[in-house]
């Protein structure tokens, strides 16, 4: 005989994944627009005239007042606004005081060196934080354990900056083994035009040497960047491990006969999985802020550099824009997490709420 | 009886170490489960009910848990001499446990079918069966008719969380009975639901062990629940058996001063309605009572109770270990 | 006649004495209690306990330039001959300074705008967490980097700068230990009683957010210096000549790695000041149990 609370009938495996999708996708969207306008907001309400600071005190009054005509910095704050707005629908991030070309195409340029540094940190980030955090909550109060524990804490403490800059000694000076600045070495004829990502696209063009010369200047900003998440994806893993291991279903489990290589690393990986995606997600924006820095001590060619440019240069559309694409990119970064986390786990799709 | 029951637990004493200090959880605990018999383990929380049916899972830790005499027989062998993989070759197959609350024993990340396929992939193993994914999953619908589900392809596609309380329990029978087990064991079945959902899946434990010959072994705090549904019952306290008998007679004729102050202590609709309870607490199971557990509690209790006592018998398939049976009946 | 079970009646500790008990046993907990304890007593008797004090202005002394650490000058000397350790402890000044301003503003304004939103729910929920998504959105070195340079870069943009995203971490915390204590019967019994609002949001909620507010304030002023750090270290942050350890970090990187110490050890003493900020955190959180806290 059927209960009478039949919840399920309501729900159906697809669509409410969907649902969810759909809702998540929402709540993105209306997080950017957001972040449009609080963008907007701070460059506007910056004391200085942009345009003034963009052309320097000895251009005239007319060229200054010529270039606020076309940046449109004499309309009303709406109209601006709107402009912007508009604009940005469009991937239009207006136009550079410094260049006079489009600041989208500019960051274009950069962003994808920035986007293959921080996706290499996600990865390595991963593949190696997981498993030593599974290892760490096997060997709980090991020593294994503590020796995590104890890198992870130092991972988190030193300056992402303090790194780099001891790696590019050791690495570059001391053990001449690997190239110190840059994407590439200076003489490479290599560009990434398929997916922006060098080490891909080289790979895509059968280029074994062009591989490897990337995969050799993305070795150290990836290793410096990557310290500190390392160390916390692993300690949120054996956290999140031991929590699992103490549930009630991982003892049932075991009741019903199924091995234990089976429990560990099916039916408590995968719950155990979500708390460090979750935390990768928060965290991402800590990891953009310090892949800046780290780029500018490696002189690795992308946002990071172009934006310090920009705002040394008071190029306001272009540090709008950096802020923006850094905004956008943390969204769409946890969106991805969001669906991943959906995916794995049907409580958070059907309450709607990230746990 | 005329057959030797399925489970034959003896004499079981099982000892816990934490913080350097040894329980003594389990005191010399007998009991027996036939064929076809719905057996009643009774005891309050914190009694060793337990720890008693995870020792004859097997899924007891045994770093902290020590097991210090006794066996366990089950259908002529003694669990306990069995090494670690045979024990395991039989949960699942021969001997299922089904656990008590519904909302935490399914993983909620995996379905139904899912969590189901994998328990009844490795029991095929470990009989030497083999069937291919269509054949699980047909057995896996049956068992869920069994177990009156409606629309079992459904409830199989589903997550834990789309399921209601009831539903979850009926999973986690249907998981029990996977691989047609001789043996079930059911943890506080239904006190985690409503009771409606309660009755209802009490009715279909019965309904298993009459349909089906299951030896069912029920652990519970709920008089009722026993007085409705066992055939036999064991009353616990603090780690030993004090009285077992038939259901019937148990409720008739309460021998132990335990039993008979539990019962007083379910409060009536009619007659007597004094509020009772029963003064003290359980021992200290680092330093229990030498003789008899109840005795620092007992009304009777007399420097005869410093002796642990023999089960001594008050009736044809009743006993009670208790030394002043006598004055306990008045 | 029943036994009477003899009860000993129990000793009265106090909930201080056994947290701090349980705290003592932590080592790592001791350690970064100690190190907090060394660097705030360090900042705040630097002008009396540093050997050079007069190297923290704009003096040269050009005589003394590259030294390495000896007797005289503990941590060397830098580019100009100014003495290093003297400078790492004026520096811990600022970098305190910045953390306990950033988080004397974002903590109040976060707590006060976590518990409005978990309690009120609501519109006022819903306002106040897409907002504080927004402000998430944002990477804090970024947006630190786009507001001192536009502006000036000195120490008080730089700390608004940073402040100014701060405190939706606290939000996001103080709001989901909120969501759910709303629930519980001790507030609604506050209510019945007749309590004001302001009285159950401040004298209710609050305190039982207060041990994940103490862990997270600790760890924060770790990351908070981190963050000042490298903002100096990029040059936005406090200006030459006053001494920041970052910038320090930053001017001797030009000498690695012969004269390896005018960088790495006022790199060193960044890391020994978050090091001990963060095991304490840690050893707070450890004693207090609170999982939610990052």
């Amino acid at each position: 005989m059927p209960d009478s609370a039949w919840f399920a009938a309501k729900w159906d495996v697809q669509l409410e994944f969907l649902y969810f999708l759909i809702r998540r996708v929402f709540w993105s969207l209306l997080v950017l627009f957001g972040l449009s306008i609080v963008i907007f907001v701070i460059a506007r309400v910056m004391p200085g005239d942009p345009a003034r600071m963009a052309m320097g005190p000895r251009a005239s009054q007319e060229q200054v007042a010529d270039l606020k005509a076309k940046m449109g910095l004499d309309k009303p704050f709406l109209a601006q606004y709107g402009q912007f707005a508009v604009g940005l629908l469009h991937g239009d991030l207006g136009l550079s005081f410094l260049t006079k070309r489009p600041v989208n195409h500019d960051i274009a340029e950069t962003f994808a060196a920035t986007f293959e540094l921080v996706l290499a940190t996600i990865l390595v980030a991963f593949i190696v934080g997981v498993p030593l955090g599974v290892v760490a909550a096997a060997n709980k109060d090991g020593w294994v354990d503590n020796l995590v524990r104890f890198f992870a804490i130092l991972g988190a403490v030193t300056p992402s900056f303090l790194l780099a800059l001891l790696l590019q000694v050791l690495a570059g000076y001391v053990l001449h083994a690997l190239p110190t600045t840059g994407r590439v070495s200076p003489d490479s004829p290599f560009t990434a035009d398929i997916t922006g990502l060098l080490t891909v696209d080289t790979l895509l063009r059968g280029n074994p040497g062009g591989f490897w010369d990337a995969l050799r200047h993305l070795l150290l900003p990836t290793l410096a960047l990557s310290a500190a998440t390392i160390g916390q994806i692993a300690r949120i893993t054996r956290s999140s491990m031991i929590d699992v291991s103490t549930q009630d279903y991982i003892e049932a489990g075991r009741a019903f006969g199924v091995p234990d290589r089976v429990r560990m690393f099916k039916y408590m990986l995968r719950p155990a999985f979500v708390p460090p995606m979750t935390i990768m997600g928060l965290e991402f924006a800590s990891l953009l802020g310090n892949a800046f820095v780290v780029e500018l001590v490696f002189s690795w060619p992308g946002m990071a550099s172009y934006g310090v440019r920009s705002i040394l240069q008071k190029d306001l559309n272009a540090v709008m824009g950096v802020v923006m694409i850094s905004g956008v990119f943390f969204v769409v970064v946890n969106l991805m997490i969001d669906v991943l986390v959906g995916f794995i786990d049907p409580r958070v799709r059907i309450r709607g709420a990230r746990a | 009886m005329s057959r030797e029951p399925l489970l034959s637990v003896r004499g079981l004493s099982v000892d816990f170490s934490t913080y350097g200090r040894r329980s003594q959880v389990l005191r010399d605990v007998s009991l027996d489960v036939p064929a076809h018999r719905h057996v009643a383990l009774v005891g309050e929380s914190g009694c060793g009910k337990s720890v008693t049916m995870r020792t004859i899972m097997g899924i007891l830790p045994t770093p902290p848990a020590r097991i210090v005499s006794g066996q366990i027989l089950f259908d002529g062998r003694d669990l306990l001499a069995m090494r670690p993989r045979e024990r395991e070759a039989l949960r699942g197959t021969s001997m299922s446990m089904v656990f008590q609350d519904p909302m935490t024993s399914l993983n909620p990340v995996f379905t139904i079918g899912d969590q189901m396929a994998t328990i009844l992939k490795y029991a095929d193993r470990r009989l030497g069966r083999a069937r291919d994914r269509r054949g699980r999953m047909a057995r896996i619908f049956e068992v869920l008719g069994h177990v009156r589900m409606p629309d079992p392809e459904r409830i199989a596609r589903s997550y834990p969380i789309m399921l209601s309380g009831g539903m979850r329990q009926r999973v986690l029978i249907a998981m029990a009975l996977l691989s047609e087990p001789r043996l079930l064991i059911a943890d506080e079945p239904g006190t985690a639901l409503d009771v409606t959902t309660q009755a209802q899946i009490l009715k279909l434990l019965k309904d298993l062990v009459e349909d089906r010959g299951l030896a069912l072994l029920m652990i519970t705090h709920n008089l009722g629940v026993v007085r409705e549904a066992a055939d036999y019952v064991y009353v616990m306290y603090a780690g030993s058996v004090v009285e077992h008998a038939p259901t019937a007679d148990l409720f008739a004729r309460p021998s132990h001063p335990y039993t008979r102050a539990l019962i007083d202590c379910v409060p009536k609709l009619s007659g007597d309605t004094t509020f009772r309870g029963i003064d003290g607490s359980l021992p200290d199971y680092t330093a229990p009572p030498a003789g008899c557990r109840f005795s620092p509690r007992c009304i009777l209790a007399t420097a005869l109770c410093d002796r642990p006592p023999a089960d001594r018998p008050v009736s044809e398939g009743h006993l009670a270990a208790c030394w002043h049976l006598e004055e306990a009946v008045q | 006649m029943s036994a009477s079970v003899a009860v000993k009646s129990p000793v009265r500790i106090s909930i201080a004495y056994q947290n701090w008990h349980r705290f003592s046993r932590n080592p790592t907990a001791v350690i970064g209690a100690a190190i907090v304890a060394v660097v705030v007593l360090a900042a705040v008797l630097a002008p009396w306990i540093a050997p050079h004090p007069d190297h923290v202005g704009a003096i040269v002394n050009f005589r003394a330039r590259h030294q390495a650490p000896s007797a005289q000058y503990w941590f060397g000397t830098d580019n100009v001959g100014r003495d290093i350790f003297s400078r790492v402890l004026f520096g811990y000044r600022i970098s305190l300074l910045l953390a306990a301003v950033v988080l004397g503003f974002a903590v109040p304004v976060g707590a006060t705008l976590g518990l409005l939103a978990g309690y009120f729910g609501g519109w006022t929920e819903i306002v106040i967490m897409r907002l504080t998504d927004v402000a998430l959105a944002i990477p804090p070195l970024v947006m630190a980097l786009a507001v001192t340079a536009v502006l000036t870069p000195n120490l008080l943009h730089a700390m608004f700068a940073i402040a100014a995203l701060w405190w939706t971490w606290h939000t996001r915390l103080i709001f989901s230990i909120t969501r759910t204590l709303r629930h519980q019967e001790f507030v609604e019994a506050a209510r019945t009683l007749g309590a004001s609002r302001f009285h159950i949001l401040f004298r209710e909620l609050l305190p039982n957010c207060a041990s994940a507010i103490l862990v997270k304030v600790s760890l924060d002023f770790g990351f908070v210096i981190l963050i000042g750090a490298a903002l100096s270290y990029l040059g936005l942050g406090v200006q030459p000549p006053t001494p920041d350890l970052g910038t320090m970090v930053a001017s001797g990187a030009d000498f690695l790695p012969d004269r390896w110490w005018e960088s790495l050890l006022p790199g060193a003493a960044i890391l020994f000041v978050a090091l001990g900020f963060n095991l304490l955190g840690d050893g707070l959180r450890d004693l207090y149990d609170v999982e939610s806290v990052r």
